[in-house]
């Protein structure tokens, strides 16, 4: 009787181990089951950690598993694999019915997956698959993670692996399991933990122990996430503050310096950007070995041709309207038309589209969850060299000299002999290559199409009425402010309210301030 | 006080162009069978209508722009008030005939509303929604004017802050939340005091009124620019601080004209609504305002029948080009912009004096 019972024994612990293939009745239910049994087959399968279980479910979620009769197959070009033995099946069955997959599975797969994936060879694999687990792992995992724990090599995702198994242990009966758990949690600097703590540090959690731990995990996680966020903020109000002031700066000196109100400056910038897709485009073609470096031309040519445009624009049509700013708004707008209808016909009313170089893709992360992107990054380099140039340019250069002199008393400069008209066409394309360059900028983070310019005209008077007239530093301080003060009430009210208030703080300092934050000083009635 | 206003050959034009509106337009949409070559198809009248609240628009503009020297680029905005607060009550007036056949706007019913917005209080009685058709745009305009013109804000500024302006309201309509049926607006009206807007009589109705809204503007502009007001508003345009060293306070002034200016915009935004069936934020975009100020400069400021003239030209212009070459309208826009700024400074009809003197 003993001898029998311990037969049995033995063969019932032996069986597992002799079913080298699948358990045929898992995959069966995963076949034929119904919704609940699929889900509990994908998971079973999951948490077996055998690598042929992954290509079971892969076959599932890509439609390729078939039911003939009893047996269930992947037919994958034709040919047909039994998924339970792996044998492949032929000749095919003539009859045979595809198992549906529907979106409650595929959400259930791509988990069970992310689990198998910790088992990969590959550490790309490993780490895509552990990012996955830390936004909410399934207690079925548990043992698979435990298992990844001890196979893992590799610092960073044994890091990750760890906190997975933590959030498992959270929900788990033993007490100091739970406290080492939250421990460990009080590390980490993702969102999803801190949604973890908070129901353990709530009140209602029983063990008292446990919610005193996880108060104080809470708050040095809800810290931590608090100073990640700030920093975020300040980066991305620097980078709106950079793209703003690019805009802006042509705007400085077209209308800051010369007073001239120039509506068609978007447009400007429109042709920047679309002069930066005709760059990549010829790269791509000629050169496609340097296609990373177009950027090194682009970024002159877009400069030329805009100051190109702009100085024929001045030679044309502004130089008539000196002294008539109401009509040079008017003017300038039509252009404006003129322009944004030209590209249409040229490049079509769709967007184009404009390729990162390799090195501006990808970018910086600095705590988990904060990804400094580095084309916004580079942008803001681009922006602060930039505005070197043009300080230095109008500080130290005969044409700035000249630019400032004509600026501050046109009559005495030209008396002179400064020759006041050719100045006038060399600031004003000058003004129009920094649009050009804005434009190339502006390729860079956003879509390129015949309207880019009309969203970024409002913005760049803004930052120059705001920043006051005949100032470059006032333009600067202005771009930030706004850049920061936009963020920031973005980051409480939604983009459009910050918009408007932003838009509401302008023209309520206006009136206080006609003459913006860094007015000359003068006295003179009229301005 | 006749006199004034126009000599006996600008009467019996302004009586031919009313029998125009009043009588000869009716006649030929009303009693002209279709087939007709003289019938004045449903089209016609509303486009009539509409380029008719425009002319409104345009004289509105002139007085701040012709006479005042301010130009603002947010006239839109004025327009687009007036015509949201008659569009409330048009909503109203849908009853429970909308998508969802609930008494309540189709777009409250959408987002789930149980009750109206603020905003919408009183909203079904007409008398109230006439009301804050003009004092909607005026109490804006007066707010806004009162501190700008206080601080002595002038020329370009003035005009971008007022572009700014139109633009932050904009991005205000086109939000749901804000209780305007966000970025689709208004539309879809059944009757208007009860009696269904789609009859031609209806057409007819609304045509007319714009007509004599047109006419009286007209006059009341040239009332108030033959009168010492007037003159007092061309010398601040020409030389506001010898006005002020004289001790007029201009504040005062160019207030009045601008509240009235935005007033007389409500009330064609107003107009404008039923006749064309639809009011959306984009009406309150930078680019529209600005079209605007172009129909007052083709015709010639200073000069209160100039803007008619013009906004007749640049419209009957569009509604050409937008159906036989729609890809060329912007590029003839523009050209229009460049053109008369260069070479019209008077407009059209400061091209016809001087050429009448030649």
């Amino acid at each position: 009787m003993v001898r029998f019972i311990l037969i049995a024994l033995a063969l019932w612990l032996g069986a597992p181990g002799a079913a080298w293939a699948l358990d045929a009745t898992t995959i069966t239910k995963l076949a034929t089951g119904d919704g609940d049994e699929k889900a509990a087959a994908v998971t079973s399968l999951a948490a077996s950690g055998d690598p042929r279980a992954l290509d079971v479910l892969k076959a599932f979620a890509d439609g390729e598993m078939q039911v003939a009769g009893n047996q269930v197959l992947i037919v994958r070009d034709g040919k047909a694999v039994d998924a339970v033995t792996g044998a492949s099946v032929t000749p095919l069955p003539e009859s045979r019915d595809d198992v549906v997959v529907n979106n409650r599975m595929r959400g259930e797969i791509e988990r069970a997956m992310a689990g198998l994936k910790l088992l990969s060879p590959d550490r790309a694999t490993r780490q895509a698959a552990v990012k996955e687990l830390e936004s909410g792992a399934e207690d079925s995992m548990g043992p698979l993670v435990k298992r990844a724990l001890a196979a893992e090599t590799d610092p960073g995702i044994k890091e990750s692996l760890l906190l997975v198994t933590a959030q498992l242990d959270l929900k788990s009966s033993d007490k100091a399991a739970r406290i080492a758990a939250v421990k460990l949690l009080a590390s980490s600097s993702s969102p999803a933990v801190k949604t973890m703590l908070i129901p353990v540090a709530d009140p209602s959690e029983p063990d008292e122990d446990v919610r005193n731990e996880a108060r104080g995990a809470l708050r040095m996680v809800e810290s931590r996430l608090a100073r990640a966020e700030l920093v975020g903020l300040a980066f991305s109000g620097v980078s709106l503050g950079s793209i703003l002031l690019l805009a802006a700066l042509g705007l400085a000196i077209t209308y800051g310096l010369m007073g001239v109100i120039n509506m068609a400056h978007g447009e400007l910038i429109m042709i920047g950007a679309y002069t930066t897709y005709l760059v990549q485009n010829l790269f791509r073609s000629q050169w496609p070995g340097v296609f990373d470096w177009y950027l090194a031309l682009a970024v002159p040519a877009s400069f030329c041709i805009s100051a190109l445009v702009g100085m024929a624009l001045e030679r044309s049509v502004i130089r008539w309207l000196y002294g008539r700013p109401l009509e040079t708004l008017l003017a300038t707008w039509g252009i404006s038309l003129v322009l944004i209808q030209g590209v249409r016909t040229l490049f079509g009313a769709q967007n184009v589209q404009v390729e990162n170089p390799a090195f501006m893709s990808g970018g910086l992360e600095i705590l988990a969850g904060i990804v400094l992107p580095y084309s916004r990054i580079v942008i803001i380099g681009f922006a602060a060299v930039v505005l070197v140039a043009m300080g230095l340019l109008l500080a130290k250069t005969r044409l700035g000299l000249f630019v400032r002199g004509v600026t501050q008393n046109r009559a005495m400069a030209a008396c002179v002999g400064v020759p006041t008209a050719r100045v006038d066409t060399w600031a004003f394309g000058l003004g129009s290559g920094l649009a050009g360059l804005a434009g190339c900028a502006l390729s860079q983070i956003g879509n390129v199409g015949p309207d880019l310019g009309q969203s970024y005209i409002v913005d760049s008077f803004m930052v120059v009425v705001l920043g006051g007239v005949g100032q470059l530093a006032g333009t600067v301080y202005a771009a930030l402010g706004l850049g920061f003060a936009n963020k920031l009430l973005e980051s409480w009210s939604g983009a459009v309210l910050a918009k408007i208030a932003i838009l509401v703080f302008i023209i309520v300092f206006i009136q206080k301030r006609p003459q913006g934050m860094f007015a000359l000083k003068g006295r003179a009635v009229e301005s | 006080m006749i006199s004034r206003l126009y000599g006996p050959r600008g009467w019996i034009v302004l009586l031919c162009c009313a029998a125009v509106v009043f009588v000869v337009f009716p006649v030929l949409n009303l009693v002209v069978p279709e087939g007709n070559p003289l019938h004045v198809t449903a089209f016609g009248v509303t486009l009539g209508g509409k380029i008719m609240c425009y002319m409104i628009v345009a004289i509105a503009m002139d007085l701040v722009w012709g006479y005042a020297g301010i130009l603002s680029l947010g006239h839109g905005l004025f327009f687009a008030l007036g015509g949201y607060a008659f569009g409330m009550y048009l909503m109203r007036q849908i009853h429970a005939d909308g998508q969802y056949h609930v008494d309540m706007p189709d777009f409250m019913v959408f987002l789930d509303w149980k009750q109206f917005p603020w905003a919408w209080w009183n909203s079904d009685s007409f008398l109230w929604c006439v009301f804050l058709v003009v004092a909607v745009p005026g109490l804006l305009a007066f707010v806004f004017g009162y501190f700008a013109f206080r601080s002595r804000v002038k020329g370009v500024y003035f005009s971008i802050i007022t572009q700014a302006l139109t633009y932050a309201a904009m991005l205000l309509f086109f939000r749901n939340a804000t209780g305007f049926g966000g970025n689709n607006g208004f539309t879809d009206f059944k009757r208007i005091l009860e009696i269904p807007v789609t009859t031609p009589q209806m057409r007819m109705a609304l045509f007319a009124i714009t007509g004599a809204a047109l006419i009286a503007t007209l006059l009341l502009g040239r009332f108030l620019v033959t009168s010492k007001f007037g003159r007092v508003l061309a010398a601040i345009r020409d030389a506001e601080a010898r006005v002020m060293f004289c001790g007029y306070d201009t504040l005062w002034y160019k207030l009045f004209v601008w509240v009235l200016s935005a007033i007389l915009c409500g009330i064609a935004g107003a107009l404008y609504v039923p006749q064309v069936g639809i009011i959306n934020p984009s009406e309150m975009s930078p680019a529209n305002s600005i079209e605007i100020a172009i129909w007052t400069a083709v015709g010639g400021r200073g000069s209160l029948v100039g803007p008619i003239i013009g906004t007749g030209i640049v419209n009957g212009a569009k509604s050409i080009f937008t159906v036989a070459f729609p890809e060329y309208w912007l590029y003839v826009l523009g050209l229009i912009f460049i053109l008369v700024t260069l070479f019209l400074p008077e407009g059209v009809v400061g091209l016809a004096r001087r050429w009448r003197k030649a």
